[in-house]
């Protein structure tokens, strides 16, 4: 029986020399080997610079010197982020062959932490997607389920925590993309405040939106990978000069009777009946740890969706603009630069990349951007301004994370719509920029993972992992 | 109906992406569909509301005072280079430009 590892494990093991981080990295590629062609879940392996980096924490193990915060620990990446010198796709066609010059920010400060890097995870092309069955490079499959999705955009990073296939994972979250799969997949899945952690090296979707967060088996695991990459970047001018704490003091401190707001919006009609169950279940035992909890509004959640999809479309086309043949990726030849242009885009997007720029150009165009685009960013303050309220009268607000279990393959793949509307819980906190995280919240039928939200205020993140925590260790995710 | 086939047309020109006549048809209907669903913006009066053009605060955003204006290494080219689809250092080559 394989062993579960946590961040602490790994790191007591190698101090206490049980195990190399070279024989911990063998291991993990052998399970890996026995899993990853059943769910999809990694798209390349980076063994030669694992082993360099195993290579390096055992020399400081030899030297009896102080570990890093994420000695040995491996880890995996989603693909939209930047890995020098390894293939990044994004999950398209488009950049198949695309190998980065550069690490990201978020890479180079868990490999400075250090991090062994296992490889890079499958993911819905250019993140645009709730299930992973938008990835050039197949669906992935839920670890707990083989029928269903693993959630997305980020199935891949969030299967491979869930199978044992990493002890961490670094995916991104622009409409829910972190927490979905981390409720899909029954494992805590975290987004930091919007600019809480870098975004250089992150290939963009929509600029105003994207994060990246982490998934890990325990909230003591998210805390330290967040603690690890959240930090002012002076590459990324959108990155926070706010400090960051250690999250991981934080957590086990005493809950002084925090106020937990129950948004009547998000317990309406659309909730899978047997969510709601686990889900009551779950605020019961808030309720248990001595949070009271109270009702809020938040009139604007259900124009979030509508709003999002306006937004991050829009975005979308801007920053997709940039795929032409001409640098880097995919290039369908012509003979005139323009229907190069053309037949490469055409070639190398899939349909819901296709989908989205023609929406997203659609409501940017001229005698349309005031109807949609200024429209949706008016709407967006107000969503905001929902959350800053609630904020006045509570420390946290509990949502259900998504008001589905996970689906089954090729459910949801025929109606956009219906896929855009299991984000429904999610985009709000995208919209507004505050933190979110997806813990574990029972399984219907002992199989189907469900996934409580929790939203903090901005830079809130201690808080919201404070609470998190809690849940957990009191045994939230069997309720 | 909200969008028709030339508005896609145009929007797929503007984008600079070739779609088959199967996807103009397939695109056109869906995005009717999401064009509907998201009119219900309309039910808002948002007339007295600032866009949110920025998502962090004043007081959460980085420094606004801009870096020195020093060069700093970048020694990426050499590798670009290497991966572009058609490159001929220190330049990518690309098809003449033709008018329309």
């Amino acid at each position: 029986m394989a062993t579960t590892w946590t961040i602490d494990g790994v790191k007591e093991a190698l101090a206490a020399k049980k195990i190399s981080a070279r024989e911990l990295l063998g291991d993990f590629y052998r399970r890996i080997e026995a899993r990853n062609p059943e769910l999809n879940a990694y798209l390349a392996l980076t063994p030669a610079r694992a082993r360099r980096q195993a290579d390096r924490i055992d020399a400081l193990v030899a030297a009896g010197s102080p570990l890093p915060p994420l000695a040995g620990v491996p880890m995996a990446i989603k693909d939209v982020i930047s890995t020098r010198g390894t293939k990044t796709t994004c999950g398209s066609k488009i950049l198949e062959n695309y190998i980065p010059p550069y690490d990201a920010t978020a890479v180079e400060r868990l490999e400075a932490a250090g991090a062994v890097l296992l490889g890079k995870t499958n993911c819905d092309e250019f993140a645009m997607g709730s299930s992973n069955e938008n990835s050039a490079y197949g669906p992935v499959k839920n670890p707990l389920a083989l029928d269903r999705v693993p959630g997305g955009s980020s199935g891949g990073s969030a299967a491979v925590v869930a199978a044992g296939l990493a002890v961490a994972s670094l995916g991104t979250d622009t409409g829910g993309s972190i927490r979905q799969p981390g409720s899909f997949c029954g494992i805590p899945a975290m987004m930091g405040s919007y600019g809480r952690v870098s975004r250089y090296g992150l290939i963009a979707f929509a600029s105003s939106l994207d994060r990246i967060g982490p998934f890990a088996g325990k909230v003591r695991d998210v805390a330290t990978v967040l603690g690890v990459i959240a930090g002012r970047d002076p590459l990324d001018s959108t990155s926070t000069t706010a400090p960051v704490p250690d999250y991981g003091a934080e957590l086990g401190k005493p809950l002084k009777r925090p106020r937990l707001g129950i948004p009547k919006e998000y317990f309406a009609e659309g909730m899978d009946a047997n969510v709601r169950k686990k889900i009551e279940a779950g605020i019961a035992l808030f309720r248990k740890l001595g949070c009271e909890l109270i009702d809020i509004r938040m009139p604007h959640t259900d124009f979030a969706i509508a709003t999002y999809y306006i937004i991050a479309t829009a975005e979308a086309s801007s920053n997709l603009a940039r795929y032409d043949g001409v640098r880097y990726g995919l290039r369908v030849p012509d003979d005139s630069l323009l229907a190069m242009y053309r037949k490469t885009r055409g070639a190398g997007f899939g349909p819901e990349v296709k989908r989205r720029i023609v929406l997203g150009t659609y409501v940017l165009s001229a005698g349309y951007y005031d109807a949609y685009y200024l429209k949706g960013q008016k709407v967006r303050a107000l969503i905001a301004e929902d959350f800053h309220d609630a904020f006045r009268k509570v420390d946290a607000i509990l949502t259900p994370t998504s008001p589905v279990p996970p689906f089954k393959l090729g459910e949801r793949t025929s109606d956009p719509l219906q896929m855009y509307l299991a984000d429904i819980y999610t985009v709000t906190g995208s919209l507004a920029g505050v933190p979110g995280i997806s813990v574990p919240c029972g399984k219907i039928d002992g199989q189907l993972p469900v996934g409580l939200q929790i939203f903090g205020p901005p830079f809130g993140e201690a808080r919201v992992l404070q609470l998190a925590h809690a849940f957990e260790q009191a045994g939230g995710a069997e309720v | 109906m909200k969008i028709s086939r030339e508005d896609v047309l145009r929007v797929a020109e503007l984008a600079y992406l070739d779609l088959s006549d199967a996807e103009l048809e397939t695109y056109r209907a869906q995005i009717d569909e999401i064009l509907e669903y998201i009119g219900k913006l309309n039910e808002l009066d948002t007339s007295k509301v600032e866009p949110m053009a920025q998502v962090l605060a004043e007081d959460q955003a980085a420094d606004a005072t801009l870096r020195e204006d020093l060069l700093v290494p970048c020694e990426v080219a050499e590798d670009v280079l290497d991966h572009a689809p058609d490159p001929e250092p220190p330049y990518f080559r690309v098809p003449k430009v033709i008018e329309r």
